[in-house]
């Protein structure tokens, strides 16, 4: 599994963790070319079927950060994404798929080095679970 | 011979339920069969797959299939179906999502058998011999379909044309689907034949849901009395009203008891995450810790949200990870 190259597919809010992203790149901290960055307005915006979207489509790892709680530009919006995905794990568990492929985080418009962490513990972690192949397809079981 | 257009009526991995559907038409049937010719209802009639085998390609104008794809048999029959006919319809939630049986993708194979043939309390296997495709016995040789380790929906085997969630479908949804095939107006294909818009749109208690609902617990049905006119959801109770479709005029709302989800997503959506995204809204907690405690109640989101849908779900089935 050593060249195992992760596909991470990371959620950020534009403004907090996008603005974090960019402090990160500003200060050239380095951080692994395999997180994938989508920048939407809030994590509240971030419905639990993109997640599962960017699992089924090759993701092996996600993350959606955001603002820290109290911080939202929409007042609770990653209030709301907490919540859902604290059930949302409890569902992936379910479904056997490693809770610690999904990451809900909050890096602040000021910590580029927050974001340089956890993008590249993520990264790591998923390395050490390998690949995610989700199960139940067709074509690979009926002929 | 009659130049009735020819409707074939089967069963996959089902509870049998959807055929009776067909018998609760009551007297409605008479017209529908004044109208249409059944030629293969194994359910009701004593048809041989051969008879099907002999038709012509094309020759059956509607199938209606319902129950989900389990076995090696009912691929192969729905395959055959396929060729024979003009319209196939996937009938009922089973057909369409997956269904009841659908949540043994939270199983494998293994486990199922095992359960089943071996551990079961009412089992006398001392040699815990499990099924066989072939076997064996006094110089003859017995077959039976593979089991698959997957549920599937029928349009993961074959190609679907209509769509008619529902577990079952109710009378009139089928009565409507007839008659719009008969008259010709079926929509363009791929269709689901059932309004796409949610049922807390329809169901009467939607106007007692406050604006901006919270709720600090999820409540089990038994702990509660639950009001008869209130929204389930103000109430703390799951009711998959949200992220479920409108078809089936509500009859467990009207009954006191909160939608399970029968009727399955409205388009392009998937049923658990659609569930998740509604409740994640309306919780009062603001940490995990507190997240955690208002969801207590709800052990098995997976079962709750996608009871009759999982083969649909964007996750797939269960994969052993370590
Ligand atoms: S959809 Fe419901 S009624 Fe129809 S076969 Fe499946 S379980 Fe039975
Ligand atoms: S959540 Fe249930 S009770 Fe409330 S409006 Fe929707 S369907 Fe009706
Ligand atoms: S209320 Fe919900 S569970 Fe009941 S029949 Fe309608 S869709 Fe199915």
């Amino acid at each position: 599994m050593s060249n195992f190259e992760p596909n991470i597919i990371a959620f950020v809010c534009n403004w907090c963790s996008y603005a974090g992203a960019d402090q990160a790149g500003e200060q050239k901290l380095d951080y692994p070319a395999n997180v994938k960055l989508i920048r939407v307005m809030c994590t509240g915006r971030v419905d639990p079927q993109f997640v599962m979207n960017a699992f089924r489509g090759g993701a092996d790892g996600v993350m959606v950060l955001g603002c820290h709680p109290g911080d939202c530009h929409y007042r609770n919006g990653n209030i709301k994404a907490l919540r859902r995905f604290e059930i949302f794990k409890n569902m992936l568990g379910q479904f056997g798929i490693n809770r610690e492929r999904f990451l809900l985080d909050w890096v602040a418009a000021g910590e580029g080095q927050k974001f340089q962490k956890v993008t590249t513990e993520m990264t790591e972690k998923i390395k050490g679970l390998g690949p995610l192949v989700i199960r139940g397809y067709v074509e690979s079981e009926v002929v | 011979m009659s130049d009735k257009p020819k409707v074939a009526f089967y069963w996959c991995a089902s509870c049998g339920g959807c055929e009776e559907t067909v018998v609760d038409l009551e007297e409605k049937i008479l017209d529908v069969v004044k109208a249409i010719d059944i030629v293969f209802w194994p359910c009701a009639m004593d048809p041989k797959y051969s008879d099907l085998e002999a038709m012509d390609d094309g020759e059956i104008a509607i199938s209606f299939i319902n129950g989900a794809i389990r076995t090696s048999e009912q691929e192969h029959i729905s395959k055959l179906l396929r060729k024979k006919s003009g319209v196939v319809i996937a009938f009922g939630s089973c057909a369409v999502m997956g269904g009841i049986p659908a949540l043994a993708n939270l199983k494998n194979k293994k486990d199922i058998f095992k359960r089943s043939y071996r551990d079961s309390p009412t089992n006398v296997n001392p040699e815990g011999v499990l099924p066989q495709t072939e076997t064996d016995l006094d110089g003859c040789r017995l077959s039976l379909p593979e089991f698959y380790d997957t549920v599937y929906k029928l349009d993961d085997v074959i190609e679907v044309d209509y769509y008619m969630p529902g577990c079952p479908p109710t009378p009139a949804n089928l009565e409507t689907a007839v008659q719009a095939a008969l008259k010709g107006e079926l929509p363009e294909k791929g269709a689901v034949l059932l309004p796409d818009k949610s049922l807390c749109v329809s169901c009467d208690r939607n106007e007692t849901k406050p604006d901006d609902i919270t709720i600090s617990r999820i409540r089990r049905l038994t702990e509660v009395q639950a009001d008869p006119e209130e929204c389930f959801l103000a109430q703390g109770i799951i009711c998959m009203g949200p992220a479920t479709r409108d078809g089936c005029e509500y009859p467990c709302v009207k009954g006191n008891m909160p939608c399970t989800g029968c009727f399955g997503p409205v388009s392009d959506a998937d049923q658990g995450a659609r569930m998740i995204a509604s409740i994640g809204g309306i919780i009062d907690a603001d940490d995990e810790g507190e997240v955690r405690d208002a969801v207590s109640a709800m052990p098995d989101p997976a079962g709750t949200f996608y009871r009759y849908s999982l083969s649909s779900s964007l996750l797939g089935k269960k994969r052993e990870e370590r």
